[in-house]
C-alpha cells in the first residue's frame, strides 16, 4: 500500500488561511489502512480545524467526506455537484489522489493533508516499513524476495557494502543490512550459487529515471 | 458508602475505556466540555485483557491533538481506578475538577465568531 504521515497540524492550519468554506476528503483505500487519511482521521482533522479556527477567531465551515478512491474518475464524478461550493479542498490521500482531483476540478484549489512517504507493509499494528520503490524492473527472483533497491540504503547490488556490521546496516542499528538477509536466505536454501552468477548493470529507464511512467492497455479501453 | 463528587462531572458510560476513541473526546470538546478524563479499571485488570492500556495510549495521543488544536494537553486525562475504589473515584474526580478550574473554560466558550 501506499503510506503516508499527516502534515504537521500548523502546516495545515496555514495552508488554509486563505478559505473559509472547506471540505476534508479522504480515500478509502491505502491511507485508510495506514491510519491518516481514513473517514476516521477525517473527521479528526475536521474536528481539529473547526477548534483551531474559532480559538484563532476564524469564521470557518469544514465538511467532511470521504471517497472509495481519489484515484479513479469514477469516484471522484460523486463531488461534482457539491465541490463548487468549497472555496477549498483538504484532500487526505496520497499524493496521487491530490492531483487527480485537482485535474478533475480545477476551479477549486485541492490542498495535501499529508505526505506521502512511500509504499510499504504493515510490519504490525501501528508500524510501516518500505517495500518498495517502483523501480519498474524487479529483481526479487534473484535477490531471494528481499529488494535490494529499497532496503539496502545504497541500493547497490553486488553484496553487502563495508557499512554493513552485525547483520545492520550503518545508517540505523535497528534497521537490517539488505544483503545480509539475501546472503543468509541464499546459505538457508543452498543457493549461493546464485549470488555468484554475474547480472548485467540494472537498467534504471523503468525507473524515475526515465520521467514520469505510464501505462496502457488498449483491450481495457471504453 | 455516599460519597458525593462534583457535580459538574457528567458520567459517560463505556464497556471498557478502550471503547473510547479519539474523535468522541474531540467532539466533548468541540460541544463545550472544559476537560475530559477516562477512567478505566487498574493495569493487568482488564475484563478484554487490554482495553485500558490503549485508552491510556490513546490518551497520550490525543493530549498531542488538543495540543495543537489549542485547546491545551491538560485537559484530557486517564486514570486507572478499581470498581472497589469509591473514596478513590470521588477523590480523582474533585482533584481533576479542581485542576480544570485552574485551567478555566474551555477556550471555544470564550469565542463568538
Amino acid at each position: 500500500m501506499i503510506v503516508a504521515d499527516r502534515k504537521p497540524f500548523d502546516e495545515i492550519i496555514k495552508m488554509l488561511a486563505p478559505y473559509s468554506n472547506i471540505l476534508v476528503l479522504g480515500c478509502n483505500e491505502c491511507v485508510t489502512v495506514c491510519a491518516v487519511g481514513g473517514a476516521k482521521e477525517v473527521a479528526i482533522l475536521a474536528s481539529q480545524i473547526r477548534m483551531r479556527r474559532m480559538t484563532d477567531g476564524v469564521k470557518t465551515k469544514v465538511d467532511e467526506k470521504t471517497l472509495e478512491r481519489q484515484c479513479d474518475t469514477e469516484y471522484l464524478e460523486e463531488l461534482k455537484d457539491v465541490i463548487g461550493s468549497y472555496d477549498a479542498v483538504l484532500s487526505l490521500a496520497c499524493g496521487c489522489g491530490v492531483q487527480f482531483l485537482g485535474e478533475r476540478y480545477i476551479d477549486t484549489p485541492v490542498l495535501p493533508g499529508v505526505n506521502t512517504t512511500f509504499m510499504g507493509v504493515t510490519e504490525k499494528q501501528g508500524f510501516w516499513t518500505e517495500r518498495c520503490q517502483g523501480c519498474g524492473n524487479c529483481v526479487l527472483d534473484r535477490t531471494m524476495g528481499i529488494c535490494p533497491v529499497t532496503r539496502c540504503a545504497k541500493s547497490i547490488f553486488n553484496g553487502p557494502c563495508g557499512g554493513s556490521w552485525g547483520g545492520k546496516c550503518e545508517i540505523d542499528k535497528d534497521l537490517p543490512c539488505a544483503w545480509h538477509l539475501i546472503i543468509e536466505r541464499y546459505k538457508e536454501r543452498g543457493r549461493m550459487d546464485a549470488f555468484m552468477e554475474i547480472i548485467p548493470p540494472k537498467d534504471w529507464s523503468t525507473a524515475r529515471d526515465g520521467g514520469p511512467r505510464k501505462r496502457h492497455r488498449e483491450d481495457m479501453e471504453i | 458508602m455516599r460519597i458525593s463528587y462534583p457535580t459538574s462531572i457528567k458520567i459517560i458510560k463505556v464497556p471498557c475505556t478502550g471503547r473510547v476513541d479519539i474523535i468522541h473526546i474531540l467532539k466533548a470538546f468541540e460541544a463545550g466540555a472544559d476537560g475530559v478524563y477516562l477512567v478505566g479499571c487498574l493495569e493487568g485488570d482488564c475484563h478484554y485483557l487490554n482495553g485500558n492500556i490503549r485508552a491510556g495510549k490513546r490518551v497520550k495521543y490525543i493530549k498531542k491533538l488538543l495540543e495543537e488544536t489549542g485547546i491545551g494537553s491538560d485537559r484530557v486525562s486517564m486514570y486507572n481506578v478499581s470498581s472497589a475504589e469509591g473514596m478513590k473515584f470521588a477523590e480523582i474526580a474533585r482533584e481533576f475538577t479542581e485542576k480544570i478550574k485552574a485551567l478555566g473554560p474551555n477556550p471555544l466558550k470564550l469565542i463568538r465568531v
